[in-house]
């Protein structure tokens, strides 16, 4: 058990670095996938068995998947020379390490850290969607809508402008309509 | 159970299903992997030039919050009510939201700037 907890951490935190660092971007949103899928292993681990499912489909699914496309959609101009990091980077890095040794130490002096697993904690589907028609059936809908609302958002937002005011690009001022390709590049 | 050592557990164990009592690991290991996890999403959001890595940390940031809330969940001594994993069902939903609403912006900010720079991108104003 341990050992695959092990594992299983190795796996995840090596995925989050590499997603975190790596110059290359798709390599960056493939590592990510790694990262989710030991997530999903470790609910697995943990009993939540339907959230370790919606972790694969959900995260590696779509949210992975939606990067990858986003990544190739900006693919831009700029891709060697640059630097990886923010100039402020060395202040970033204190910060998360900062957070870090504030976290450990406090899960290190709390007591209710020790304590062992629950003999029978559950999660079957049937509890889960009893739960969400009875107690949990508000905060349903409104996710509902809100999922409704971001992908409406989502289509808007991303949409083509129309061509008439869309020629802030400092590239080509000059030139009449936009071409409908977006990625095009000058 | 396929595993052999919560098997072999499973069959010394007498009565109801204690069956990861012996064998499980302690609450404190999740909630540090979950810190660790936290902090590199952090970092990675706060120190790289990227913004579709910026918002991959940020998913990094709250899936280490999931993963809080199921060990918790986990640990409790009243795991019959399932508000944690009804919590992070439905924080997976929200997520799922946030990172199609945050792509389609970065992907506007691209068409309007041709950079997905954050140090460039530094004025609301076309």
């Amino acid at each position: 058990m341990e050992v695959v907890f092990f594992i299983i951490t190795v796996l995840t935190l090596a995925g989050a670095i590499a997603a975190m660092s790596l110059r290359h971007l798709v390599h960056c949103a493939l590592c990510l996938a790694v990262a989710f899928g030991g997530l999903a292993a470790f609910y697995l681990q943990l009993n939540a068995q339907f959230i370790g499912f919606a972790q694969i489909l959900v995260y590696i699914g779509a949210v992975a998947v939606l990067i990858v496309f986003a990544i190739l959609l900006t693919r831009g101009i700029e891709s060697a020379p640059q630097p990886l990091f923010s100039s402020a980077w060395p202040v970033g890095l204190g910060v998360a390490l900062l957070v870090f040794g504030s976290l450990v130490f406090a899960i290190q002096s709390s007591s209710v850290a020790q304590q062992q697993a629950a003999p029978s904690a559950q999660a079957t589907i049937r509890t889960i969607g009893s739960q969400l028609m009875t107690n949990f059936v508000l905060p349903l809908e409104l996710i509902a809508l809100l999922l409704t609302a971001a992908l409406i958002g989502a289509v808007i937002i991303a949409m083509q402008e129309p061509s008439a005011k869309s020629t802030p690009m400092k590239d080509h001022a000059a030139s009449a309509p936009i071409p409908s390709v977006p990625e095009e590049q000058r | 159970m396929p595993h052999p050592r919560r098997f072999r557990a499973f069959l010394k164990s007498n009565d109801r299903g204690d069956i990861t009592d012996m064998t499980s690991v302690p609450l404190h290991y999740y909630l540090v992997v979950s810190a660790a996890l936290f902090a590199i999403g952090l970092a990675g959001a706060l120190t790289r030039r990227n913004a579709i890595i910026a918002l991959i940390g940020i998913e990094l940031m709250l899936n280490a919050a999931n993963l809080n809330f199921i060990a918790f969940w986990r640990y409790s001594p009243k795991a019959e009510a399932v508000t944690g994993v009804m919590f992070v069902l439905f924080s997976i939903g929200i997520a799922a939201a946030e990172a199609a609403v945050g792509l389609a912006l970065i992907i506007a900010i691209y068409r309007h700037y041709r950079t997905t720079n954050l140090d460039e991108i530094s004025s609301m104003k076309g």
